[in-house]
């Protein structure tokens, strides 16, 4: 397992690479959660404004 | 009204699809990504001989090359996008080169970003104005170009169609930057060779390296696929259909 | 046809030389970027033969892009851009008549300044030459494509900054053979011909398809 960890030494250069890759991308689906969730909670607010400025 | 159902047509049919069809794409990203790691860290030897001799920081290469690759691929799909929206005057197609455009600024960025973490072990530095590495600069500066263009028009219309021009007007671009940097010296251009060979490469490690682009690929169809849909949702919030979404939607919750 | 290209290029001509203070600031805007490199760097005259060809040829590239935001702001703000689309001329050749005025009152002063540079950098004769020549056929290519930048960015917050974010990395090929050609002509005289028929091509097909681009990208803006 350390072995595994350590790369024959070079575990700060392989970690480092991957661990960015791995960093952007979750990153990326957070931002994408975040996102979408925002979109729906607003789209359900201009509708409750809507069907309130109809009535 | 004829006119008015035609127009919201694609994106109403098209949002239900994509929801379908990202579940998917996430379980093979999931799959493949998988395979390739498992494979590419147990499955291969831990030092390169031959000409080239790596020790274990090769393993780089996979997440390195496929980043790459889909970095310069994603850029090619989205201005094949923005020229389909520029001649039909498609919204789709304009939402679909804006939702990938972040993902592959992301892989450029990797690109880079890896490249550095195998440059310095193996060439004994992060960065050197090597020509692929300056190209893959230049390309994350078109990425970024062009979401920043978007970004700074409020009307969407002109926001669409300006950036899709400049993508298309980069990608004229791409191959004299790309020769102008590869071959700074125009007497010497005969002495470029390929420095790359995928035949050359052994069996183990090309497997997982393609099986990890493949699982970039579907992680870009999950994202881009995504985001398009929450395109659509911001863009057609006046549509019948959306409403009913979001009606759908309540009562579910 | 070409009466209307004529009459643009002597109008802009004619506004531009009413306003000299635009035309002086680009110009000094460049001398002044090429002072600043040797405080910086320091004035080690070998180090400034070595720097020179890629200093004067950074700073044309910030000069004349600096100078593009105004390229069509001016008619944009007073409405005779939109007029110029509504002619029926062929609105390339409008944007071409347009460009050709900006380069003879922004690049070519360049050029004919870069002496000066060249000799604050300790450049040979012949260097210098070739630097001018490379000059003449580059700053026209910056001109061409910048134009599509400032089309595009027409009106928009910020489009200065952003205008620099979209261009500068198109202006790479004109930049690695510009001051190439250069940094040649100390080895070989003879080495320079490949750089300039580049130069020349580039210079051509930009010619060719800047234009176009720019006016399209006038359309999408105006619409």
């Amino acid at each position: 397992m350390s072995d595994f960890i350590s790369q024959g030494g070079f575990g700060f250069f392989v970690w480092g690479a991957y661990g960015m890759v791995a960093l952007l991308l979750v990153a990326e689906i957070i931002q994408l959660r975040l996102w979408q969730r925002t979109i729906w909670t607003r789209l359900g607010r201009l509708m409750r404004m809507r069907d309130a400025g109809v009535e | 009204m004829t006119l008015n159902w035609f127009k919201f047509a694609s994106p109403a049919s098209f949002y239900p699809l994509a929801g379908r069809l990202i579940p998917l794409f996430w379980s093979l990203t999931v799959a493949l990504v998988l395979v390739g790691l498992y494979w590419g860290f147990f499955q291969t030897t831990d030092h390169l001989g031959g000409s080239n001799p790596q020790k274990e920081y090769y393993r780089i290469i996979f997440v390195h090359v496929p980043a790459a690759w889909m970095s310069m691929w994603l850029y090619l799909v989205m201005v094949v996008w923005a020229a389909i929206g520029l001649v039909f005057n498609t919204r789709l197609s304009f939402m679909m080169a804006k939702a990938i455009a972040p993902t592959g600024a992301i892989f450029t960025f990797l690109a880079l970003w890896t490249g550095a973490f195998w440059g310095r072990p193996s060439w004994g530095t992060y960065w050197d104005w090597d020509p692929r590495l300056t190209s893959e600069l230049v390309l994350f500066f078109l990425y970024i170009g062009y979401m920043a263009l978007h970004a700074a028009i409020d009307d969407i219309r002109r926001a669409d169609r300006a950036a899709a021009l400049l993508a298309l007007v980069g990608l004229v671009m791409v191959p004299v930057i790309y020769w102008s940097i590869n071959c700074p010296d125009p007497n010497q251009c005969a002495a470029l060779h390929q420095r790359s060979n995928l035949t050359r490469i052994d069996g183990n490690i090309l497997f997982s390296m393609l099986t990890m682009t493949l699982g970039l690929w579907m992680y870009s169809f999950a994202t881009s696929l995504t985001r398009l849909r929450g395109l659509i949702l911001e863009r057609e919030s006046e549509a019948q259909w959306v409403r009913e979404l979001i009606e759908h939607g309540e009562k579910q919750r | 046809m070409l009466r209307v290209f004529w009459c643009l290029l002597a109008r802009d001509l004619r506004l531009a030389l009413r306003r000299r203070t635009d035309v002086l600031t680009t110009l000094f805007f460049f001398i002044i970027v090429v002072s600043l490199f040797p405080l910086g760097v320091g004035s080690e005259r070998q180090l400034l033969q070595l720097l020179g060809p890629g200093v004067v040829w950074v700073a044309a590239l910030l000069a004349s892009m600096l100078a593009l935001e105004r390229l069509f702001a001016a008619d944009h703000e007073d409405g005779t851009l939109e007029q110029l689309l509504l002619t029926g001329q062929p609105l390339a050749l409008l944007v071409l008549a347009k460009i050709s005025a900006h380069w003879l009152l922004t690049g070519l002063p360049l050029v004919l300044i870069a002496p000066l540079a060249g000799m604050q950098y300790h450049l040979t004769g012949t260097a210098i030459g070739v630097m001018m020549l490379a000059l003449l056929l580059g700053t026209p290519v910056l001109s061409l494509i910048g134009a599509i930048g400032a089309a595009l960015t027409l009106g928009v917050r910020g489009g200065g900054i952003l205008l620099s974010l979209l261009i500068l990395p198109l202006y790479v090929p004109v930049l690695v053979y510009g001051a190439g050609a250069v940094e040649v002509s100390a080895v070989d005289l003879a080495d320079i011909r490949p750089y300039l028929n580049l130069l020349g091509a580039f210079l051509l097909a930009a010619l060719i398809l800047a234009p176009v681009a720019a006016a399209a990208a006038l359309r999408i803006s105006l619409e």
